[in-house]
């Protein structure tokens, strides 16, 4: 198995958890690690009880793992809730001013510090979320020039005074830490890589601006948000309209508006707010202008669990709107495919004329990587599909829903002389006119509808079909879908190790799914067992509707964490063992 | 440099027939306001490639496919959000909103108050006949109290909205009523506001003659009087405004209620609209050095 370290800080919200993450998120990624960070969290600004773990090491980290290897418990209802759960080659580190600890499991090391005492010597009042970190750090064999760099450039705007005063007192920990807490027996390794710290929620606003978006507008809901705070720090430089909406149905039709008179436009939401967009998404494919939703799944029903992570909305995707219309909907493998699918995306539903669905979910949006510079190109390609933007010189009328083989109509933008033309919701004729009211005609409407429906093959064929990772004659096949990508390949590579070969089948394209590749790849398989993040196996369900495939087992997970590789490890085994063919892992860290 | 010769011909109204007539009940009062429409733009020498015509759903939101401007037939209740997506985009363009009372102050009510908060620069023309006409004639939000329509056979027990009072209280910039029986004067009243630059706002009495047979032609035409008629109201003067707007009776005013010039539309205010011209005009993508910028600030 290859080598990560992970810590994991926790305390009430309001005590800053977040600040020693960061740090540590930029030591490790200047060192040239890969990180991977999950905060779990609550609805709560201040209290509660506030998790974040963050795994590093040199390879690719592709989720928050299944072992802390430092635990910096900020508070006692941290130090409780999660010293039991650590294991031998652990420490912990904590304040003993404030926090005892009961007994530790056997291998796990205590290493007190007192923020008053180390205080004292210093002459200096500091954070015990700094001591903490500089203390950490000497046991991870990191020099303490790095800290004091990152400490002058956090406190720079509170003055030269309180940077000393902190850099001192970080030194004084550090010092203590080398001379009473033996270190970690692998020092933190380092490489000549460098990487950029995104979460996916940045990674999707950064991916639309890439794309050329310049309208972008929302209302606040949990996890999407961090989309909407991306684009309004950076409008004004990237020339990007951001707004906020009095509500989900006036972003969905306010961003219409603006994609149909001629700019590429994006929103995001939760899956509560995508419930009001529905009729909106229904209007983009039926008045044919292409727009970009991202929907940000949180664990549902209702307002749910606003800052828990699920995979339960693929069938509001699936079903949003009335009729039929042909709709493109993608789940992203990881955070830098935040970036990469949202540009693709942009690409496909100014093509297809239609609406484009992202399917992001916590795990990733809220989720930190290390990415490399390299994934975050903003130098892609555009394709605007067939879009009219200058005058029509020769005078021939124009039919904006022109009757062609591949469905698509050349979309002529407001503004433009010799096109004028109104676009409907109720069913219409190729130049607009309304075949809904006192004109109905079937004819005339079946050829509208397919005339639709026929940009569904020309999206197929768009879209790559998934493919197998890892050995191909395999024990086990692991079916997953967008976010769980990481998390899979890690349990696989557990399993294979253990001698129970494993493949994995990751799905990106819901809609279009590439049923015939799916079916294809698993009649080859020995066992398939699908792993989602919902109750009732949203994708095996669909899966089945459109391929009468059925897998030999599920594994599932619905109490709005994610899965630990452990957790898929487990329940492989059970079904293996013919214990069951529907697993539930239970989630023993109490957040 | 050659001379160009450009002669521009006056657009008259015929420039501006739809591709199908309209298919309102005869006597309908939708007909007075799309004619006043297509004489205000006439008037104005807009051309049809230059304006958008936008709409919700109902018989008046069919206006869009009765005229010759670019046009969208959006969703019921929607027509205010999708212009304001529309007008941000291009605000190069005049933006016309056209739609019933349901559709605007019902099911649309939340994105009338918040167009008006923003002072969106466009004109939105409500057809108010105080009645659900598409849907053959339920109580709307501008039914009078005890109204007996199919859905309140007994009579409403609600009270109506006032829409000259709320725009006043939302902070529209242009206000005023018409009523589709004075076509000259709700033309009159169209061409200043779509010359107003910020959100104007036109109530109309457009009768429906099919389901509403208490507010009719001869209803309104006994009571309507025209503020212009009196040369001491001022409309700059707010207060005044309201006070007007809450006559309703034997006399019912119509006419210009308010108008206020002192605040910039979302268009001026917005900074990312300063310089480049509008949005769907402009080059796509980010350029290079600030993409590195983007990226550099995450490491
Ligand atoms: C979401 C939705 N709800 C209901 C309807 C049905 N509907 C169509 S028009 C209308 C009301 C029409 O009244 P109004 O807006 O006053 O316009 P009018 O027909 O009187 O001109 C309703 C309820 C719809 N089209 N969409
Ligand atoms: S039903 Fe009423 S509003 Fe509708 S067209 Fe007929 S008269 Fe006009």
């Amino acid at each position: 198995m290859k080598y990560t370290f992970a810590v994991g800080i926790g305390g009430a919200a309001g005590q800053g958890v977040a600040t020693p993450g960061n740090i540590f998120a930029k030591i490790f990624a200047r060192r040239g690690l890969h990180l991977f960070a999950y905060n779990a969290y609550q609805s709560i600004i201040r209290g509660g009880h506030t998790f974040l773990t963050i795994r590093t090491g040199p390879e690719e980290v592709t989720n928050h793992g299944d072992r802390i290897d430092l635990l910096i418990p900020l508070n006692q209802d941290c130090m409780d809730r999660h010293l039991d759960l650590l294991g031998p080659g652990a420490a912990v580190i904590y304040n003993s001013d404030s926090i005892q600890p009961n007994n530790p499991p056997d291998g796990v090391r205590l290493c007190p510090l007192s923020a008053r005492q180390l205080s004292a010597s210093s002459r200096n009042k500091v954070e015990q979320n700094t001591l903490a970190v500089a203390a950490s750090l000497s046991m991870m064999g990191v020099g303490f020039q790095t800290l004091e760099e990152i400490l002058s450039q956090q406190f720079k705007k509170k003055g030269d005074a309180v940077v000393e005063e902190n850099i001192s007192g970080a030194r004084s920990a550090y010092q203590y830490a080398t001379e009473h807490f033996e270190p970690f027996p692998t020092a933190l390794p380092r490489t000549e890589n460098g990487y950029a710290v995104v979460t996916g929620n940045m990674a999707l606003a950064m991916g639309g601006a890439a794309a050329g978006v310049k309208f972008y507008c929302a209302y606040p809901m949990s996890p999407s948000t961090g989309v909407l705070h991306w684009m309004a720090a950076h409008a004004r430089k990237a020339g990007i309209m951001v707004r906020q909406v009095e509500d989900e149905i006036g972003v969905i039709n306010m961003a219409i508006g603006a994609a149909h008179t001629g700019v590429r436009t994006m929103c995001a939401t939760s899956g509560g707010g995508f419930a009001l967009m529905t009729e909106g998404l229904g209007m983009s494919a039926m008045i044919e202008t292409p727009v970009v939703v991202i929907n940000v799944q949180r664990a549902g029903p209702s307002t749910g669990v606003p800052t828990k992570t699920e995979q339960g909305d693929l069938w509001q995707m699936l079903g949003a709107g009335l009729g039929d219309y042909p709709r493109i909907i993608a789940a992203p493998l990881d955070i830098p495919d935040c970036f990469k699918l949202t540009t693709e995306m942009h690409n496909l539903a100014d093509r297809f004329q239609c609406p484009g669905i992202i399917l992001s979910d916590l795990l990733l949006s809220e989720g930190h990587a290390s990415v490399d510079p390299k994934d975050l190109d903003f130098n892609v390609p555009i394709d605007r599909g067939e879009l009219i933007t200058s005058p029509n010189g020769n005078g021939e009328p124009y039919k904006r829903y022109l009757i062609t083989e591949s469905g698509i109509s050349p979309r002529a933008i407001p503004g433009l002389p010799g096109y004028v033309h109104t676009v409907a919701t109720d069913e219409h004729m190729e130049d607009g006119v309304l075949i809904s009211d006192e004109f109905t005609d079937p004819v005339k409407r079946r050829a509208m509808m397919e005339k639709r429906q026929r940009k569904v093959a020309g999206i197929e064929a768009a879209v790559p079909p998934p493919w197998l990772t890892g050995p191909a004659d395999a024990d086990v096949t692991l079916i997953g879908w967008g976010s769980t990508k990481g998390v899979i390949e890690e349990a696989a590579e557990i399993l294979t190790a253990e001698g129970i070969t494993t493949n994995q089948l990751q799905i990106r394209w819901l809609v279009p799914l590439n049923g015939d590749t799916i079916t294809g790849i698993l009649k080859e398989s020995r066992r398939t067992i699908i792993v989602e993040n919902n109750y009732s196996g949203q994708f095996a369900r669909y899966l089945r509707s459109e391929t009468s495939f059925v897998p030999d087992g599920h594994i599932r997970k619905y109490d709005g964490e994610p899965f630990m590789p452990h957790h898929i490890v487990e329940a492989v085994k059970d079904q293996l063992a013919g214990r069951t063919t529907l697993s539930v892992p239970a989630h023993e860290i109490r957040v | 440099m050659a001379a160009v010769i450009e002669t521009q011909v006056a657009l008259t109204v015929a420039d501006f027939k739809g591709k199908v007539d309209p298919d309102w009940c005869p006597g309908c009062g939708d007909f007075g306001v799309l004619a006043a429409l297509k004489a205000a733009l006439a008037d104005l020498n807009i051309a049809p490639h230059e304006a958008v015509t936008i709409s919700g759903i109902g018989c008046s939101s069919n206006l869009p496919g009765f005229i010759n401007t670019y046009g969208m037939h959006t969703l019921h209740g929607r027509a205010l959000a999708v212009a304001t997506g529309v007008k941000l985009a291009n605000h190069d363009l005049h933006v016309i909103v056209t739609g019933g009372d349901g559709d605007g102050f019902g099911i649309g009510g939340n994105h009338f108050l918040h167009t008006m908060r923003r002072n969106v620069d466009l004109l939105y023309v409500a057809m108010d006949n105080q009645i659900y006409g598409l849907t053959t004639g339920q109580c709307s939000p501008t039914s009078r109290l005890g109204m007996k329509t199919k859905s309140t056979p007994f009579g409403s027990v609600e009270g109506p909205i006032n829409p000259i009072v709320l725009a006043l209280a939302a902070g529209a910039t242009f206000i005023a009523r018409g009523f589709s029986g004075e076509p000259k004067h709700l033309t009159e009243l169209m061409k200043q506001g779509i010359r107003h630059k910020g959100f104007s706002f036109i109530d109309v009495f457009s009768p429906c003659v099919t389901y509403n047979l208490d507010n009719t032609y001869p209803w309104f035409k006994q009571r309507v009087r025209k503020l212009e008629s009196d040369s001491s109201y001022d409309p700059t003067n707010w207060d005044a405004a309201m006070e007007k707007a809450q006559m309703w009776g034997d006399e019912i005013p119509i006419g210009k209620f308010f108008e206020r010039t002192d605040i910039p539309a979302l268009d001026e205010a917005e900074p990312v609209l300063d310089v480049g011209g509008p949005l769907a005009h402009r080059r796509v993508g980010i350029p290079a050095e600030l993409a590195r910028q983007f990226v550099e600030e995450l490491m």
